[in-house]
């Protein structure tokens, strides 16, 4: 808005400029003149229903709320006169009537808005002698504890369910003092944004239940840190008392995560205290691991990597920091190979000589939200990303119309304009046909594109900004790199940004620093490429190095995981979280400080550089990674690791990677690929990692398993093909995949297509089979 | 001049006067009487232990937690105390209880930090951690100075019938 524009209004005395349709509540939080609320939130509609932040505006008849007033020119606004003071005083009374005085038990004690704002503004005895209102308490599920007689029904989580969350899961029953909020039929809230709401109820009526009476704010020290369980990077604060990280709640980041972070994000540092943490390194001897002194281990897994040379295989998690990753590749190439990667749970490499620089989301985060069309390939963004799904969310309130091809009909908080859910080995020819539509070219793969496909391509080509968005299901895809070459044709066609949104925290990281068997740090290609993480574990390596990864679940095919720690002669772990696997398998394992215990940096899907310092000491013996590969690098006498903090490697860094910017452009196209998956009629599996089981901390995190978005233990068909097979919801059904099996629970899900069956890499039970993608037969036991 | 001379005159009486009272052992006599007056006084001095001076309700002594009549016990874990102690002897952890309500699962006093100030007994909303009357204690060996939850609640049941009596008259001004 041009300058003209803006007009003037006195508040307190003070001139402050405002532009005309603001409401007075912006004008003074951005002076910094503090006028009290509970119902306002800045990133909610208004309610103004608390009343708390009336105000005394010249000429008005009676007080205003600041929330609700929009500002006009010359208007004389006073915060702190008797007459505002007056009403404040008078709303303050009205809410206390029937809020119970149980400060001392209430986890919001020493943090709440309405504890402050009484002290600021309220009186000092209560005229009230009458008995106190008493709401019932429902259950919401396991993160969210509740205690509804403390609400004073500002509405900020009514708001945020149906606004940020797109679920309206909370709302208002009654009226007046017989309001009450609740989820109507109980039942668990679902959303993966659900914590939020904690935050922004103002009383202690939401609170943490993982958090639940183990400390009081005053205790806690605010440590700065950034999330790492997906490519978002969702900046965080991290509360520490006496070295023990008690919970994690967002940091304000416009260009990030806005004011919210995921669940998982907030409530995943639960797996700091597991059981399963290792916090003393261990050494195999006469066949079990003992316990052992970081020299003698260091020393052993030194020796073992030397003797390796390039029969060296490394496995780097993609939620690595920056600083990990430069040095695992830095060690991995000094002894001689370049056998090294994080794509872990990828399975088709076959595009690799075409592979994006830098991938990305092909746009900033907040720039998503402006996008007319979206057409998100193999993506639960909803589960994957949550806030990037938060952000498309904004979209479609503007208007835009995101379509989707999946291989499940996974549920968004949106409608989809268009969407097509395909069995996985469809999902290239459903891709292709949308190219067609537009005359692109399609990799090779001819199809006749059907009216769903044309409108796809329609709108992506009408939109004046769009995006295709390849999601975690597309890169696990047995034929990503078609997917990829034929979204890339789409977007060239359509002038759509191409996205792509890989799982891992650090991805764009390890593409930064060359933590990939063909390129090296900066993204200069390797002249003779070495193994990628399949071919690693297909028994190409006999001395495996694996960083921060939970063999069994984190990878693409735990078959041919397991093959290769049997046939492996040394299997060297640095690991935060014990495994049955590393138990049997590994020869050394050295204890892995995990999240909040290490300084470092990630990379976000966006390019954002994001450092952090550790927050509490690592618990144990454990080590922080870089510190681990320093002294690995200083024993096998690679040069080049003479680093005393993560500044320094930081340097390096950016030296060496100058002048990376995110970029998804492919490079020249690889010419002979073919469609991976056949159409044929046998059963396939779709292995896309289900949202609490992304990683080795989410996984081992009580509250978020107890989720009902956490994969109950099972396999899900479509009930027409249980009907077929005469199967029914319950029955333990044996799943075999390429000589593997494992019996599991049958449930029934019509949102998975006919012929298919829905298994997520990284789930219960899905540590006994083979690739994520890919035939399977399933028969009663 | 004259001034001169009534100073002198001064001098010379004084001396005259003390003459006077060395002579008779008047000092002497003013110091035993003091004496014998105490000699038949009522004696002051409390032969400890064997006797014990009283003590005042509002006494700030060893340390206790108390319980409700029913046995629960009071503690909220609200940390009140922890945060008000000035001496930072307090350290508690909380988590909830089986049945769901809010208590503590550590509840330590460093016996060496207090100060016996009085801030915790006074800050606390249900009357839980109050001081006992109880002065006379020793310890043997470090680390029994640290007065757990369990020594805490034990010392608040022994002294159960005396705190609540205390309690109640004080209940006026408190």
């Amino acid at each position: 808005m041009s300058d003209d524009a803006k007009i003037t209004i006195e508040v307190d005395g003070q001139q402050l400029e405002a532009t005309p349709g603001q409401m007075l509540i912006e004008i003074t939080d951005a002076a910094g003149i503090t006028v009290p609320r509970f119902c306002y939130h800045k990133k909610l509609t208004v309610a103004a229903n608390c009343r708390m932040c009336l105000v005394e505006v010249e000429k008005a008849p009676k007080p205003l709320p600041a929330c609700a007033t929009p500002v006009t020119d010359g208007m004389k606004v006073h915060t702190r006169s008797p007459l505002a003071r007056e009403a404040q005083k008078g709303t303050m009374e009205f809410l206390l009537i029937n809020h119970p005085l149980d400060c001392p038990i209430c986890d919001q004690g020493g943090e709440c808005e309405l504890q402050d704002v009484a002290v600021g503004y309220g009186s000092d005895v209560s005229r009230y002698h009458e008995r106190k209102r008493v709401v019932r308490d429902e259950d919401i599920g396991p993160l969210i504890a509740t205690e509804m007689t403390r609400c004073i029904h500002c509405t900020r989580c009514v708001r945020f369910g149906g606004e940020i969350a797109g679920l309206r899961e909370l709302g208002a029953t009654g009226r007046g003092e017989h309001m009450r909020i609740g989820v109507y039929v109980e039942h668990a809230v679902s959303s993966e944004l659900s914590g939020n709401i904690i935050d922004l109820c103002p009383v202690g009526a939401l609170t943490s239940r993982p958090f639940q009476y183990r400390a009081r704010a005053w205790e806690l020290s605010q440590r700065d840190s950034v999330a790492l369980h997906d490519g978002v990077g969702a900046n965080v604060h991290v509360h520490v008392r006496r070295n023990q990280i008690l919970r994690v709640v967002p940091r304000e980041n416009e260009a990030v995560n806005e004011t919210w972070i995921a669940d998982r994000e907030r409530f995943s540092y639960q797996a700091l205290q597991s059981e399963e943490r290792i916090v003393q390194p261990l050494l195999r001897e006469n066949g079990a691991l003992r316990e052992a002194a970081w020299e003698e281990a260091l020393a052993g897994a030194a020796e073992a990597l030397q003797a390796a040379g390039s029969g060296l295989g490394t496995l780097v998690s993609p939620n690595a920091t920056l600083e990990e990753m430069f040095l695992s590749q830095r060690l991995s190439r000094g002894l001689g190979s370049s056998h090294i990667d994080h794509r872990l749970r990828q399975s088709d490499f076959r595009g690799d000589a075409e592979d994006a620089p830098m991938p990305w989301t092909g746009s900033r985060f907040a720039e998503l939200s402006s996008n007319q069309a979206t057409l998100l390939v193999g993506s639960w963004l909803r589960k994957d990303q949550p806030l990037l799904n938060h952000r498309l969310r904004q979209s479609v309130l503007a208007g835009g119309a995101v379509m989707a091809i999946n291989p499940v009909d996974y549920d968004f908080n949106y409608p989809l304009v268009e969407s097509v859910v395909t069995r996985p080995s469809e999902m290239v020819s459903a891709l292709a046909g949308v190219a067609a539509a537009l005359g692109a070219d399609a990799a090779g793969v001819t199809v006749e594109p059907d009216a769903t496909q044309r409108a796809m391509a329609q709108r992506l080509k009408s939109a004046g900004q769009g995006g295709i968005l390849l999601g975690v299901a597309a890169h696990l895809h047995p034929d990503f790199s078609l997917l990829r070459r034929i979204a890339a044709n789409i977007a060239e066609a359509t002038g759509c940004n191409l996205g792509l949104l890989p799982p891992g925290a650090n991805v764009a990281g390890a593409h930064l620093v060359g933590v990939l068997p063909h390129r090296y740090p900066g993204g200069r290609p390797v002249e003779q490429a070495g193994l990628d993480a399949m071919t690693i574990l297909a028994g190409n390596c006999k001395t495996l190095l694996l960083f921060d990864v939970d063999p069994e679940f984190d990878v693409a095919n735990p078959a041919l995981m397991k093959q290769a720690l049997a046939g492996a002669d040394k299997v060297v772990a640095i690991s935060s979280f014990d495994s049955p696997w590393l138990r049997e398998h590994a020869d050394i394992v050295l204890p892995l400080a995990a999240f909040g215990e290490t300084s470092g940096t990630l990379v976000n899907l966006q390019g954002d550089w994001q450092s952090f310092c550790g927050v509490v000491e690592p618990k144990g013996e454990a080590r922080p990674g870089w510190k681990i590969l320093r002294v690995l690098g200083n024993l096998t006498g690679v040069s080049g690791f003479d680093f005393l903090s993560t500044e320094e490697v930081i340097n390096e860094i950016r030296l060496e990677a100058a002048g990376m910017t995110p970029d998804n452009r492919l490079g020249t196209p690889v010419s002979t690929l073919k469609p991976e998956l056949s159409e044929s009629d046998e059963l396939q599996r779709v292995g896309s990692v289900a949202i609490y089981d992304v990683d080795a901390m989410t996984r081992r995190s009580p509250a978020l398993q107890a989720t009902p978005d956490a994969w109950t233990p099972g396999a899900r068909v479509h009930s027409s093909l249980a009907e077929r097979l005469g199967l029914v919801a319950g029955d333990e059904v044996r799943l075999s995949q390429a000589g593997c099996s494992a019996s599991l629970p049958l449930q029934l899900d019509d949102r998975v297509p006919d012929k298919c069956v829905w298994l997520p890499m990284g789930s219960p039970g899905s540590e006994n089979l083979a690739a994520g993608f890919g035939p399977i037969s399933l028969e009663k036991c | 001049m004259s001034l001169g001379g009534s100073i002198e005159r001064v001098d010379m009486m004084k001396s005259m006067i003390n003459y006077f009272r060395s002579l008779f052992l008047f000092e002497l006599l003013r110091g035993l009487g003091l004496t014998g007056r105490y000699l038949f006084a009522t004696k002051v001095t409390l032969n400890y232990p064997e006797e014990k001076a009283p003590v005042s309700p509002r006494f700030r002594g060893l340390h206790a937690l108390r319980r409700y009549p029913n046995g629960e016990e009071r503690c909220i874990a609200c940390k009140l105390c922890e945060a008000v102690c000035p001496a930072l002897a307090i350290t508690i952890e909380a988590e909830p209880r089986d049945d769901g309500s809010r208590r503590t699962t550590r509840y330590d006093i460093d016996l060496f930090k207090c100060i016996f100030c009085g801030f915790c007994e006074e800050s606390c909303p249900v009357d839980s951690i109050v001081e006992t009357r109880v002065y006379e204690y020793h310890f043997e060996n470090r680390g029994e100075q640290i007065m757990t939850k369990q020594k805490l609640l034990e010392i608040g049941d022994k002294y159960e019938t005396q705190l609540a009596a205390d309690r109640a008259a004080q209940a006026a001004v408190r």
